[in-house]
């Protein structure tokens, strides 16, 4: 699915990522953790196709293609789908038809004719049901006057609308109560078949209660310093990230 | 009579021709408008025509424009014309009452004055010198005579027509009044409309002003209109601007608001040569408010200039000021607000805000929001803000799959939803939503809305940008 090799990434000069390797399979779900400023927002973004970051080396290959050369709508028509930790309102567009141009704009990538609007309203039901949605939220301006939680529950939402195969959850869980935290842990999982994948970033093992990773990985100064099973993320919330630092 | 204006010397000229014995204007043998537009014109005469040199024309200059020829037209054009034809209001559901102005003219088929069972006044201001000279002589040319402005002292020295509302005490106008002003003409036309609108105490109106223009010609209009508006009274006022960019559009407007009397003005801009829109609020009785917006969307070689001056005068009003605007290719803009808090004026609340999108590095815009203050319990904001579309926005809508060229109308559309969304009337909304998405697509043309489908089909505006849907 997504074959990250020794992958550098300068953000004005200034080198964040520093050799990253990681190779996600289909199916799978991993876990990456680390203390703040070690680099995990820059790989999700990295990954998203952002401008402004600057590949000093390494590659990116994902479905057997160099992602590095493809726009971020190009990626996201391909099955990326970037879950934000800060996202975006947008004054006057409202989320039914966001989804809607989205979703379009992604079939007309894939030679596929505009969504019948009775399937699109399905989908909305479908998804507002299992994400526990109210039914005005649709009708609301994306993000627009959203608190933080709903931000990131409309991201989940999203997410179950577009059926991404790769999902990069930046950060979703924090500052979430723990229903918030289930909602976000459901999208997640009903997603999950043998053919999806997803990276969650988080600062927490809390999450993880919830969505269970196949692999956790440590980034610290930009690097992956630790890889290892889902016990791992019990480990690190007990010894904390001084235990990673002091090993080094 | 049609008359020819030639540019040399236009300001002598104009003062020349407004003395001839030829020509009659509306209310000559009345002493009072003879003698309002006898001090106009002299008025005019010490003033005289814009130039940038002076400060609050800096940043629109009418050179290139008084360079025309113009004709003006002294034969009244708008008896026996049938309005329905001339102009269809393509909004759906818009009861609106519908008056139109043809070339300056108040268009009329029965009659040049109405007035209605609930005692409103609607109709041609030149028939009202006469009908209802009460109401002219009380009103007519205050404001006007306060200020300093030499277009306006020429629009009163040449006024011969426009419309008057007079909305009378107490009375609630259910429908919407929408005035639309058309000009239909081969020649180039330089014209002063004029128009007096009167609320009574507790009187209440929601007017739309409409702008369009279907001429083969060049244009220059001067239109100026005076507002009072009584204790408690209140007036929920849209301008829409779609015209060609061969026209130069003035439009001052003069507001006198007396106690608890609340103003809501939107100017949307969506086409134009030269648009100024002038705005001068005098907030002359406590508890008054003043809610001033404006929205613009300028590409190619147009020009928007927004000047709004809130005076005020007596404690405890209110104005907010808020401006936004989109300016592509070589488009130009000016903003300029001024907020005068007088000594007496305590507990003012004032804000001013212009932001404001720049798309190339052609395009300029000149933003002044200014404060005066000479009260100490006040509370006045302002600011201004250029930038480009955020970068951060603009990642967040293309990582979900939609283009860069929709991402930015995605973006350039949400940004001008916040004047939309000030707009009360639900269908008038929905229309000038519909419009301002078109605009931004770049399907909009100032054709879009006329009836008279005339050959001359004005390049259609675009920002650059195509896309299929929103």
């Amino acid at each position: 699915m997504l074959k990250i090799k020794n992958l550098s990434v300068a953000i004005k000069g200034k080198e964040i990522l520093k050799g990253i390797n990681l190779e996600v399979n289909p199916g799978e779900v991993h876990a990456i953790m680390g203390p703040n400023g070690t680099g995990k927002s820059t790989l999700a973004y990295v990954i998203g196709g952002r401008e402004g970051y600057e590949v000093t080396s390494g590659e990116i290959t994902y479905k057997g293609m160099n992602l590095l050369e493809l726009s971020p709508e190009e990626r996201a028509c391909e099955g990326i789908f970037l879950g934000f930790q800060y996202p975006v309102e947008i004054p006057g567009v409202s989320i039914t038809s966001f989804l809607r141009t989205a979703i379009n704009e992604q079939r007309k990538y894939q030679g596929l004719d505009p969504v019948p609007p009775a399937e699109f309203l399905a989908m909305m039901e479908e998804n507002k049901k299992l994400l526990d949605l109210q039914d005005k939220l649709a009708n609301r301006s994306v993000n627009e006057g959203f608190s933080g939680g709903e931000k990131k529950k409309n991201e989940i939402f999203q997410m179950a609308m577009l059926q991404p195969s790769l999902a990069i959850l930046d950060e979703t869980d924090s500052g979430l109560d723990i229903d918030a935290l289930r909602v976000v842990a459901t999208g997640v999982n009903n997603l999950r078949r043998p053919d999806n994948s997803a990276i969650v970033i988080t600062h927490y093992q809390r999450l993880l209660d919830y969505i269970i990773p196949d692999v956790v990985h440590v980034l610290y100064d930009g690097r992956i310093v630790k890889s290892g099973g889902k016990e791992m993320a019990l480990e690190l919330e007990e010894k904390g990230y001084e235990w990673i630092k002091n090993s080094l | 009579m049609d008359t020819s204006i030639q540019t040399y010397n236009l300001k002598e000229r104009l003062i020349e021709q407004s003395l001839s014995r030829n020509i009659r204007f509306p209310g000559g043998d009345t002493p009072y408008v003879a003698g309002v537009r006898h001090k106009a014109l002299e008025q005019f005469r010490e003033i005289g025509l814009p130039h940038p040199n002076l400060e609050r024309w800096r940043g629109t200059d009418l050179s290139k424009a008084f360079e025309t020829d113009y004709h003006l037209s002294f034969d009244p054009a708008g008896k026996g014309v049938d309005i329905e034809a001339l102009f269809k209001c393509t909004v759906p559901h818009f009861e609106t009452f519908l008056v139109a102005q043809l070339n300056g003219w108040f268009v009329y088929n029965d009659g040049p004055l109405h007035t209605l069972p609930n005692g409103m006044v609607v109709g041609s201001l030149a028939s009202a010198i006469h009908a209802h000279p009460g109401l002219i002589e009380k009103y007519y040319g205050n404001l006007t005579a306060q200020s300093d402005e030499g277009l306006t002292a020429l629009n009163t020295a040449y006024a011969l027509d426009g419309m008057i509302i007079y909305v009378p005490d107490n009375v609630s106008v259910e429908e919407t009044l929408q005035m639309v002003n058309l000009i239909d003409s081969p020649e180039n036309l330089m014209l002063h409309p004029r128009n007096l609108v009167i609320l009574g105490k507790n009187a209440h109106l929601r007017l739309v002003q409409c702008d369009d223009s279907i001429n083969h010609g060049t244009t220059f209009i001067n239109a100026v209109t005076e507002v009072f508006m009584d204790e408690d009274s209140s007036l929920d006022h849209y301008k829409l601007q779609n015209k060609d960019s061969h026209s130069t559009l003035i439009n001052t407007m003069y507001f006198e608001q007396q106690q608890g009397s609340r103003l809501t003005s939107n100017a949307m801009s969506l086409n134009g040569g030269i648009i100024r829109n002038s705005s001068c609020v005098k907030l002359d009785g406590e508890n008054a408010s003043a809610d001033i917006y404006g929205l613009y969307l300028m590409d190619r070689n147009q020009h928007i200039d927004n000047r709004v001056f809130v005076d005020h005068a007596k404690p405890r009003c209110h104005s907010n000021e808020l401006f936004k605007g989109v300016l592509d290719d070589h488009a130009t803009g000016v903003f300029n607000g001024h907020v005068l808090v007088r000594r007496d004026a305590q507990q003012t609340m004032a804000y001013q805000k212009n932001n404001n999108i720049l798309l190339t590095d052609k395009a300029t815009i000149d933003t002044r929001p200014f404060l005066e203050i000479y009260a100490d319990d006040v509370k006045c904001s302002h600011g201004a803000t250029v930038g480009q579309l955020d970068a951060n926005a603009m990642f967040y809508i293309r990582s979900r799959g939609i283009s860069e060229a929709s991402a930015r109308i995605l973006l350039m559309y949400a940004f001008a939803a916040e004047i939309i969304n000030k707009i009360s009337i639900p269908e008038l909304k929905q229309r000038i939503d519909d419009m301002v998405k078109k605009r931004l697509r770049g399907e909009l043309s100032i054709c879009d809305q006329c009836v008279l489908q005339c050959s001359s089909q004005e390049k259609k505006a675009d920002f650059k940008i195509d896309m299929s849907k929103i």
